[in-house]
C-alpha cells in the first residue's frame, strides 16, 4: 500500500517506538522566538540541560518588534525584558540569534524559508501555531507549545502521535484578482476551524502547482485555522528554485543528494486518505470574513448570514455571537461594510508578492478619506528591502500608507500596533478572533489586494472590477 | 507535573463552541517570562469589563457566586483552537482547573495541557450536554474525573473516556517527559549517525 508524504516523512524520522508509548520524532529544524521560549530555556537551567544541536536551531525577534524603531527602548518594557531574555539564552546556549537590527530578522516564517533553512523533506517546529507555513516545501512542520520547545532543545526530538491524512484538492485555475489567501480562506469556509483537526493537510490539484511559493506558503500557513497543525504542498521544481543557493541549503554533493531524495516526495497514487475535500478553483471568488473565526466567511459578494441561516444549534449561536461583536446586520452587503483602518502584512501576507499585489491596486491612487490608518509591514527585512529596491515603498506612501519596519505587528497587536476598540479593519492577516487585533476591536480577512482595494474605496469592494 | 488520579469539584459550564487561546489568554499577557500568575488573567477580555482586570463581568458564567472555586470546566466543541501559546493551559491551571470536559479539543492544545498535567476529557456531545443541564439545574454541583477507570461522575451519570496508555501513566505519575525521552539516548545517537548529514 503507498503512503501518503505525510506518512513518508513521519514514518522516515521515527526515533524509537516503543509498544504502548508515543512514538519519538526526530526534529530537523527547530526555530524560536522571544514569547515562547524564556520558559523552555528556563526549564533547561533549572534540570542543567543542555541544547542537544544549537547548529539546528534558529531564533528571532518578531512579536514584540517595534515596527516604527529597531531601537529596543522603542518596545513596552515587558516585550523588551522579553527580547533581553532571548538575546541571552541564545548567546548562553550557543543559539544564532537574527535580533534586531541584523539584515536576516523579520517574522520567524517569512525568515526561516529566506535563510533556507526550511527546505523539503525536513521535520520543522516552532512554539507558534503558524509553522504550518514550512509544509509549503513539503516539510513537515508543526507549531508546538514550550515544554514541547524545551523537549526538542534538549533531545532534538519530540513525542507525536500519528495524524490522519486530509486531501485537499482545488482544480483547474485561478480568476484573475483571486489570490492564495482567498484559495484558503474559501477552504476555511467550507472546513470550519475544526475541519481538520486530528488530520495532516496536504494541499493538491492544479491550483497549487501553478503556485508560487509566497502563494503556497500563506495557503500552508493557515492550515491550522482549519484546526490542521500540519499543512502541505509537494515539492517540485518551484521549490527547488526557491531554495537553492540559499544560505543553510544544501549545496554541492549534498544538493545532488538531496535532490535525488526530495524527487521521491509526494504521495503515492494508491495512498489511503482519510478525507477528501475538493473545491473547484475557478469557481472561488475574493474572500472577506465576517464573522469571528476564519471559517466565518465567504465571497465578498455573498450576504451577511442570518443565524437562522445555520441549522446547528452551536452554529446558529456562534453566528449570532460573531454579528453582535461584529456589529453587522444578516443580510447586508459586505461591499456596504466601511472600513477603519487597513493592514498588510504577517506570516500569511508579508512577503514580496503580496507587496507587489497591493501595490498593483494601489499605484496612482489614494486611500479614502475615512480610512484613519493604513499600514503595510514588510514580513522580513529581506522582503522590505527588496520592495525598496522595487520602489514598492514609494507607492504605499504617495497611496497613503504608513511604510513600517518588519514584524508581527497588528496581526496580534502584541507590540504598540494596536486597533482601537469599536474599530473596523481589513487585514491580510490569519485570525478575526474577538480582541485579536486589539480589545473590542473587528477584523475581516482579506486578501493583500482586497485590502489595498478596501482602503482606496473605504469599503470592501470586488478587487475583480478594479483590476 | 501534578499527579493526576481522580478529582471531584464544582464545574462551571461554559457555553461556546471554539473558544479559542486568545480568549483564554489574551496576547497581553504573554510578556511573562515564567509560568506562574497567567490565572488571574485566564478569559480576561470575558471576565472583566476593564481593560486592567479590576471590575468583574457579572455576566460572564466564571464570575457566577455559584461557581467560584470551580476546578472543572466544562466547554463546548473545538475548545482550545488557534494559537500555540502553552500561556493557555499554564492559565486555566493556575485559575484551579484540574480537567476540562469538551466533545473535541485542537490538537496544540491538547498536547500543551497534558503536558502541563491538565486533564482534558472528550466526550461525546450528548453526553456533554447531559452534564451541562445537570451542572446548570443543581447549584453547587460537583463532577468527578477518575483517570484510573477513565470514568466521568456526575450524580447517577457515568461516562467512560479514553486517553492512550502512556499518556495516562505520565498524568499519572506526574511525569517528566523530557527525563524519560533522554533514557533512550542511545536510540536518538543510532538515528542520527544513519540521517542524511545536510537533512
Amino acid at each position: 500500500m503507498g503512503k501518503t508524504l505525510y506518512q513518508k516523512l513521519y514514518d522516515s524520522h521515527i526515533v524509537l517506538e516503543a509498544q504502548g508509548e508515543l512514538p519519538i520524532i526526530y526534529i530537523d529544524r527547530h526555530l524560536m522566538h522571544e514569547v515562547t521560549s524564556p520558559q523552555a530555556f528556563d526549564g533547561l537551567t533549572q534540570n542543567n540541560r543542555k541544547v542537544r544541536h544549537s547548529e539546528r536551531t534558529w531564533a528571532t525577534m518578531d512579536h514584540n518588534v517595534s515596527t516604527q524603531s529597531s531601537d529596543i527602548n522603542a518596545c513596552n518594557e515587558m516585550g523588551k525584558i522579553q527580547m533581553q531574555t532571548l538575546k541571552a539564552n541564545c548567546e548562553k546556549f550557543g543559539v544564532p540569534l537574527f535580533g534586531l537590527g541584523h539584515q536576516w530578522q523579520g517574522i520567524i516564517h517569512t525568515i526561516g524559508p529566506e535563510i533556507g533553512a526550511t527546505i523539503p523533506g525536513v521535520t520543522l517546529v516552532c512554539g507558534d501555531s503558524h509553522t504550518a507555513t514550512h509544509g509549503a516545501f513539503g516539510a513537515l512542520a508543526f507549531g508546538v507549545g514550550t515544554s514541547e520547545v524545551e523537549h526538542v532543545l534538549a533531545t532534538q526530538t519530540i513525542k507525536q502521535a500519528r495524524l490522519k491524512n486530509l486531501k485537499i484538492e482545488v482544480t483547474g485555475k485561478l480568476q484573475k484578482g483571486v489570490s492564495a489567501k482567498d484559495v484558503i480562506l474559501a477552504i476555511a469556509a467550507k472546513l470550519g476551524t475544526a475541519g481538520g483537526t486530528g488530520y495532516a493537510a496536504e494541499f493538491c490539484g492544479q491550483v497549487f502547482k501553478d503556485m508560487s511559493m509566497e502563494g503556497r506558503m500563506t495557503v500552508c500557513n493557515m492550515a491550522i485555522e482549519v484546526g490542521a497543525k500540519v499543512g502541505m504542498v509537494a515539492p517540485d521544481q518551484t521549490t527547488f528554485d526557491y531554495v537553492k543557493g540559499r544560505p543553510y541549503a544544501p549545496s554541492g554533493k549534498d544538493w545532488d543528494e538531496a535532490m535525488e531524495y526530495w524527487k521521491t516526495l509526494y504521495s503515492d497514487e494508491d495512498a489511503v486518505w482519510d478525507k477528501v475535500v475538493t473545491i473547484d478553483g475557478s469557481s472561488i471568488e475574493p474572500q472577506v470574513t465576517w464573522g469571528t473565526n476564519p471559517g466565518q466567511g465567504g465571497s465578498v459578494n455573498q450576504p451577511i448570514p442570518a443565524p437562522d441561516d445555520f441549522s446547528d444549534p452551536v452554529e446558529k449561536l456562534s453566528c449570532e455571537k460573531a454579528l453582535k461583536y461584529q456589529n453587522l446586520t444578516p443580510h447586508t452587503s459586505l461591499t456596504d461594510v466601511k472600513v477603519d483602518e487597513v493592514f498588510i502584512g504577517s506570516c500569511t501576507n508579508g512577503r514580496i508578492e503580496d507587496l507587489r499585489a497591493a501595490a498593483e491596486v494601489l499605484k496612482g491612487k489614494h486611500i479614502a478619506s475615512n480610512i484613519e490608518r493604513a499600514m503595510a509591514v514588510p514580513g522580513s527585512q529581506q522582503v522590505k528591502a527588496q520592495a525598496e529596491k522595487e520602489g514598492l515603498d514609494k507607492i504605499f506612501i504617495e497611496a497613503g500608507f504608513e511604510w513600517r519596519l518588519p514584524g508581527c505587528s497588528m496581526c496580534l497587536a502584541m507590540n504598540d500596533d494596536k486597533l482601537p476598540p469599536g474599530k473596523r479593519c481589513a487585514s491580510t492577516s490569519n485570525r478575526n478572533f474577538e480582541g485579536r487585533q486589539g480589545r473590542d476591536s473587528r477584523t475581516h480577512l482579506v486578501s493583500p489586494a482586497m485590502a489595498a482595494a478596501a482602503a482606496v474605496y473605504g469599503h470592501f469592494v470586488d478587487v475583480r472590477t478594479i483590476l | 507535573m501534578q499527579e493526576f488520579k481522580q478529582h471531584t469539584g464544582i464545574a462551571v459550564p461554559l457555553n461556546a463552541a471554539n473558544v479559542d487561546t486568545d480568549q483564554i489568554i489574551p496576547k497581553q499577557f504573554l510578556k511573562a517570562v515564567s509560568k506562574i500568575g497567567f490565572g488571574k488573567h485566564a478569559f480576561n477580555d470575558w471576565r472583566y469589563l476593564d481593560e486592567e482586570g479590576t471590575r468583574e463581568n457579572p455576566d460572564f458564567v466564571l464570575n457566577f457566586p455559584r461557581y467560584k472555586g470551580a476546578s472543572i470546566l466544562l466547554a463546548r466543541e473545538n475548545f482550545g483552537n488557534g494559537s500555540s501559546r502553552e500561556h493557555a493551559p499554564w492559565a486555566l491551571a493556575d485559575y484551579g482547573f484540574r480537567a476540562i470536559i469538551a466533545p473535541s479539543f485542537a490538537d496544540i492544545f491538547y498536547n500543551n495541557s497534558l503536558n502541563n498535567g491538565l486533564l482534558l476529557v472528550k466526550l461525546t456531545e450528548d453526553e456533554v450536554d447531559q452534564i451541562f443541564k445537570v451542572v446548570e439545574a443543581n447549584e453547587g454541583q460537583t463532577v468527578t474525573v477518575d483517570l484510573e477507570n477513565l470514568e466521568v461522575r456526575v450524580n447517577d451519570l457515568r461516562f467512560k473516556f479514553e486517553l492512550d496508555e502512556f499518556r495516562r501513566y505520565c498524568i499519572m505519575n506526574g511525569l517528566d517527559n523530557i527525563g524519560l525521552t533522554l533514557q533512550h539516548e542511545d536510540a536518538i545517537i543510532a538515528y542520527e549517525s544513519k540521517k542524511y548529514k545536510w537533512l
